[in-house]
């Protein structure tokens, strides 16, 4: 059986000397295939003699395992060599930048109105718009805020031909969602304002958030409550509030809030006070059963403080280099 | 209005700090806009008189001066340009080592060969005033040798108090004093204004034809005054530190008394007076030259002074041309006149003015003051500048006199106004402080205003002023009861945010334009319409209200463009203005423009501009917004902004809801917009409409694609192919997509090739060979049929 083992010994070099799949399966052919050396010895079994053929099977058998067994061993090895050879020819350079498009952003202050928003619905406000073309009426009469009151000349009015005018601040809303849907009400009205007034500190467009609440027992003490809460997780720290007597014709008590800021000056940042019984009157409602307050931010403001903008002509410039700075 | 700190505490006694009293006024709602010291931005500055005064020998218009500083005895000399210089004149004398404002140091010098040990001073070289024009005349009466900023009392701050309309009373320093008192718990100390003896006995006669506008006037001839007197000092100091110029005794003493009291007054020059004075209505037609030179026409609501002539001034606003005090004036009548705040509101505002004079009267003056301020400045000008006084005569029609009316005040209503209750001492003794007559009742209290509030009518009035004293900051912070409620929030809207958010995370950036643009060009895109003009735009740029958001986000392109930013993708939401049958309405709309590459630069892809397909993507995802269930449609049409061949109108669920296409090649040169820029704008309504969805089953059945590649027309739209073959397909069609088109030298001219793919499905079977090609043919037959069109094998 010398030849048998020098067989083995033969294909177990051709197996460990393929170095590929290719090759090593013509190994096994050559070897194990229907025409192969060492089935050609099994195939020659029934020429010996009776008693030696268990013998001879068995070590012809021993041997093809063998050579299997050998060759499931490089088919592994050589796979995986193969699949490590092709996933370093795949490697990228995973510090180029990727495909497609590029995120966009929101105005800062679409973004300081939405975080408003936010804030107040909540507390259970409801956020209402109203037209920015208005009426004499919601626009001021309906605010307390008779014909040549002088009050009428803090607010710098645009008009248009027909007594229309575009609104000085968004509390017509107020009345216009009272007088749609009544009382009790809680909501805020973000929007733009317009003033006809235009230097380094007024645009002649910027946007307010009025905030309204009137019901059974409303008090000037939830109002500071509501708005130092607000302003508190705007700002997302504990900020000192100054309430200052001041004076809209649409509330009574009036105040003015400014808050400390870091630089220790104080910075005007709304006004509010309690509704006056005029205002509740003309939206239809009596001031005997109901009470409220209501409250107006300048949006911009609000904004110039949480994000550092210094410069109020900004906002409406539109420079992407400005813009893209809030996505 | 600007309040010396100094004047305001000659009229309550207190020692606080300005800033201390700043404080106070701003919490109790008198806003302190600044507080700003009056310095003497100078040292060394002496009074000195100037004992010679002798000619340069070598220069006309220099004079050499020997003064005496008070340095005993021992004469200054000092070379001095101004023309003024002249012996025996009291002025300021910056001794060498002193410093001007500015920091000028003061030294020996030789100006032409002569030896100067000093400088004389002008009003500007001392900033004190803007008089360049000679050195500063001082009282014959300060002492040589005195400290010149210590004899004008420079150690002074002028209280910038920024008043709120409602709060007239103020506006004055004893008014600011009154509050102060108020706040301290102490008394104001107010001004001599007992009355002058008269010394002559004449008087002018006055009329009120308009009684219930000036129910009260206090008129008072002066004679003789010497019209070469000079305001003193102290006069000049005041009236400068509360912004005032001095003019002429008279006019500075009207001016003082004003300032001091709130009580405008007026002085006419008696020699210019005819007949009477009637204080009436304007006549139709009639016309007053005001003091301005300004000639105006008067409105019938108009009060006006006249004399037997005609208006002499505007009543409470400004005095007229040719009748006032002049430096000839020798006799004088007095005005001190009280104007209801109805019959002054709006009318200087009107005219485009704003006086001293008409914020007062419209906000409200004591009707108690006429004849105090009139003694009051009889009295300072009798001293001043001589002169006999006639008697005070004040005309008044009672009735008309504004009365103070008690307003109820209940214990219950203000606790709950305020959210704490308060003592009833607190809010009495509140009261009181504020000069109010209390009285106790049942439910609380009834008081009544002094004659200076103007603002105190109904019980809210009353609450504003015990917050106010009792100091907003000593109210608590309550959380509200509230009846709890889920607000209604209807999922057929989305909300606005949804859409912004959409087109910020596909790349766009929100811009926020004017809401007013250039009619000029907005007509370059609307050419033909009428937009909603400004009465009183603040500018040409900004004359029309927007009818669509392109010009002004174009504008905005077009600037980044300017900035260097060769890619832009701006977008904004916002109101529109156009005109109705009825009026106006206000459509809300979203609109974008993109320009430069279709896609951030980047190392693998091509370079391409942006075109109409890249931003139709985005249109079609804002309208998916809502829902699958929703149709968009685009239909060629032709905009006037936008290339006739690159526009369409945008349709949903059947409506026309916007538009979008590429920029119209001549609008986009105009705005000096390179390349092709592509725009849309849709109505906000139309892309946030949703359908609440409602789940299908998910068929469990394999679906089959086939491809058709359908030679049609060139100009044949992609739509009409799809609509017909999804018709013909029935409802086995699943989906259908154009995955190419194709024109090109193997095709027929004048043809293109669309490739279709149609994705069969059943819900309840597998489809078998049969029924696909039964369905496929039908849309090639269907297609053949309808449109002529071809398949390519």
């Amino acid at each position: 059986m010398e030849s048998l083992d020098a067989l083995l010994a033969d294909a177990r070099k051709a197996v460990a000397g393929s170095t590929d799949l290719v090759a090593l399966d013509e190994v096994r052919v050559r070897f194990l295939g229907k025409k192969g050396e060492l089935t050609a010895q099994l195939k020659a079994l029934g020429t010996l003699p009776a008693e030696e053929r268990p013998g001879a099977g068995q070590r012809i058998n021993a041997a093809k395992r063998q050579l299997q067994a050998d060759i499931e061993a490089r088919r592994v090895l050589l796979e995986r060599e193969m699949l490590e050879r092709s996933l370093a020819a795949e490697a990228i350079d995973v510090t180029l930048p990727g495909r497609g498009e590029h995120v966009g952003g929101l105005h800062p202050v679409t973004r300081t109105l939405e975080r408003v928003e936010s804030l107040f619905r909540q507390a259970g406000f409801e956020v209402r718009h109203g037209p920015e073309i208005e009426d004499d009426f919601h626009n001021f009469t309906a605010l307390n805020i008779p014909d040549d009151h002088p009050a009428r000349a803090m607010h710098d009015t645009f008009y248009f031909p027909d007594g229309t005018l575009l609104r000085t601040h968004t509390s017509p809303v107020q009345i216009r969602a009272m007088l749609d849907s009544g009382v009790p009400i809680r909501l805020i009205a973000p929007g733009r304002v317009y003033r006809c007034d235009s230097d380094q500190t007024h645009t002649p467009m910027f946007h307010q958030v009025e905030g309204l609440v009137v019901d059974r027992d409303i008090s000037f003490a939830n109002l500071k409550e509501v708005l130092y809460g607000f302003v508190a997780a705007f700002f997302e720290r504990e900020v000192e509030l100054r309430f200052r007597p001041s004076y809209f014709p649409f509330t009574e008590p009036s105040a003015e809030v400014d808050v400390l800021s870091e630089h220790g000056k104080w910075l005007e940042i709304l006004g509010c006070g309690m509704v006056h019984p005029n205002v509740l009157r003309s939206a239809g409602v009596d001031p005997e059963a109901y009470t409220g307050y209501a409250f107006g931010m300048g949006v911009q403001r609000l904004t110039m403080l949480r994000y550092g903008v210094t410069d109020l002509r900004t906002f409406f410039e539109n420079d992407l280099r400005f813009l893209r700075q809030f996505a | 209005m600007k309040i010396s700190e100094a004047w305001l505490k000659a009229r309550v006694p207190l020692t606080h700090s300005a800033d201390a009293l700043a404080e106070q006024l701003t919490m109790a709602g008198l806003e302190v806009d600044a507080v700003e010291p009056i310095h003497a931005g100078f040292s060394d500055v002496v009074v000195a008189e100037l004992v010679e005064v002798e000619p340069h020998p070598d220069a006309d218009k220099l004079r050499v001066c020997r003064v005496d500083a008070g340095d005993g005895g021992e004469l200054l000399q000092i070379v001095c340009g101004a023309p003024n210089a002249r012996k025996g004149l009291k002025s300021a004398l910056a001794k060498v080592g002193g410093r001007l404002p500015g920091g000028m140091k003061i030294k020996k010098a030789k100006l032409r060969g002569v030896a100067s040990t000093g400088m004389l001073c002008s009003g500007r070289e001392l900033e004190l005033d803007g008089d360049a024009a000679g050195i500063i005349e001082l009282p014959a009466d300060a002492p040589v040798g005195m400290d010149v900023a210590e004899l004008l009392g420079l150690s002074d701050h002028v209280i910038d108090v920024d008043l709120t309309p409602n709060r007239g009373d103020c506006f004055s320093v004893l008014g600011v004093a009154r509050e102060l008192a108020a706040l301290n718990d102490t008394d104001t100390t107010p001004p001599e204004t007992s009355p002058v003896r008269a010394t002559v006995t004449d008087t002018f006669p006055v009329k009120l034809d308009a009684p219930d506008a000036c129910p009260r006037f206090a008129g008072r001839v002066l004679r003789g005054i010497r019209p070469d007197a000079r305001s003193p000092l102290w006069l000049v100091e005041r009236l400068r530190r509360a912004g005032v110029r001095s003019i002429d005794p008279v006019v500075d003493v009207t001016n003082y008394v004003m300032l001091e009291l709130g009580q405008p007054l007026h002085a006419y020059d008696l020699a210019k007076l005819d007949g009477h004075i009637a204080v009436r209505l304007a006549a139709p037609n009639e016309k007053l030259v005001l003091l301005d030179g300004r000639e105006i026409a008067l409105d019938p609501d108009m009060l006006v002074i006249a004399d037997a002539r005609g208006p002499v001034g505007l009543a409470g606003v400004m005095g007229g041309e040719g009748s006032g005090v002049t430096d000839a004036t020798v006799d004088v009548f007095l005005e001190g006149a009280h104007f209801a705040p109805h019959a002054i509101a709006g009318r200087a505002r009107r005219l485009g003015l704003h006086t001293d004079a008409s914020v007062r009267f419209e906000r409200g003056v004591d009707p108690q003051l006429p004849a105090l301020a009139v003694e009051y400045a009889a009295r300072l000008i009798l001293d001043i500048a001589g002169g006999d006084a006639g008697p005070t005569e004040v005309t008044e029609a009672v009735k008309h006199l504004p009365a103070r009316e008690p307003v109820s005040l209940r214990r219950a209503r203000l606790a709950r106004l305020l959210g704490v209750t308060l003592p009833d001492a607190e809010v009495q003794r509140i009261f009181m402080r504020l000069g109010m007559a209390v009285e106790t009742i049942d439910e609380g209290w009834r008081v009544t205003p002094p004659s200076h509030r103007f603002d105190i009518a109904i019980e809210e009035d009353l609450v504003e002023e015990v917050a106010r004293i009792h100091g907003y900051d000593a109210i608590p912070r309550t959380p509200e009861q509230a009846t709890m409620r889920i607000l209604a929030a209807t999922e057929t809207r989305l909300p606005l945010a949804r859409v912004r958010h959409a087109l910020v995370d596909r790349g766009w950036q929100e811009a926020i334009t004017y809401s007013f643009v250039d009619d000029a060009l907005q007509q370059r895109f609307l050419p033909g319409t009428e937009a909603i003009a400004l009465s009183n735009p603040i500018s040409s740029e900004m004359n029309v209200m927007r009818m669509s958001l392109w010009p002004g986000l174009s504008q905005a392109a077009a600037d980044n463009v300017a900035r260097q930013q060769g890619r832009v993708r701006l977008f904004e939401c916002g109101h529109c203005f156009e005109r109705t049958a009825d009026g106006v309405c206000e459509p809300g709309r979203v609109a974008g423009i993109a320009l430069g590459n279709a896609r951030p630069e980047q190392w693998d892809l091509p370079d391409r501009a942006v075109d109409f397909y890249d931003a139709k993507a985005d249109v079609e995802a804002l309208l998916a917004l809502g829902g699958p269930g929703r149709e968009a449609r685009f239909v060629a049409d032709s905009h006037p902004a936008l290339h006739p061949g690159q526009s369409a109108r945008v349709e949903c669920d059947g409506a026309a809801v916007g538009w979008l296409g590429t920029l119209h090649p001549e609008l986009a040169r105009w705005l000096d917009l390179s390349g092709a820029p592509v725009v849309f704008e849709l109505d906000l309504a139309a892309v946030q409409q949703a359908v609440v969805p409602w789940q299908q089953p998910v068929s469990r059945f394999p679906a089959v694609r086939r491809d058709l590649a359908v030679l049609v027309a060139e100009d044949m739209p992609v739509d009409a192919v799809v609509s017909c073959a999804r018709e013909a397909a029935g409802t086995l069609l699943h989906a259908l997509r154009v995955f190419d088109v194709y024109r090109g030298p193997k095709l027929e001219s004048g043809s293109k090739s669309i490739a279709l793919g149609l994705i069969l499905q059943a819900s309840s079977r597998t489809l078998t060979d049969a029924d696909v090609e039964q369905c496929t043919d039908a849309v090639v037959a269907a297609l053949q049929q309808t449109l002529g069109a071809r398949i390519r094998d």
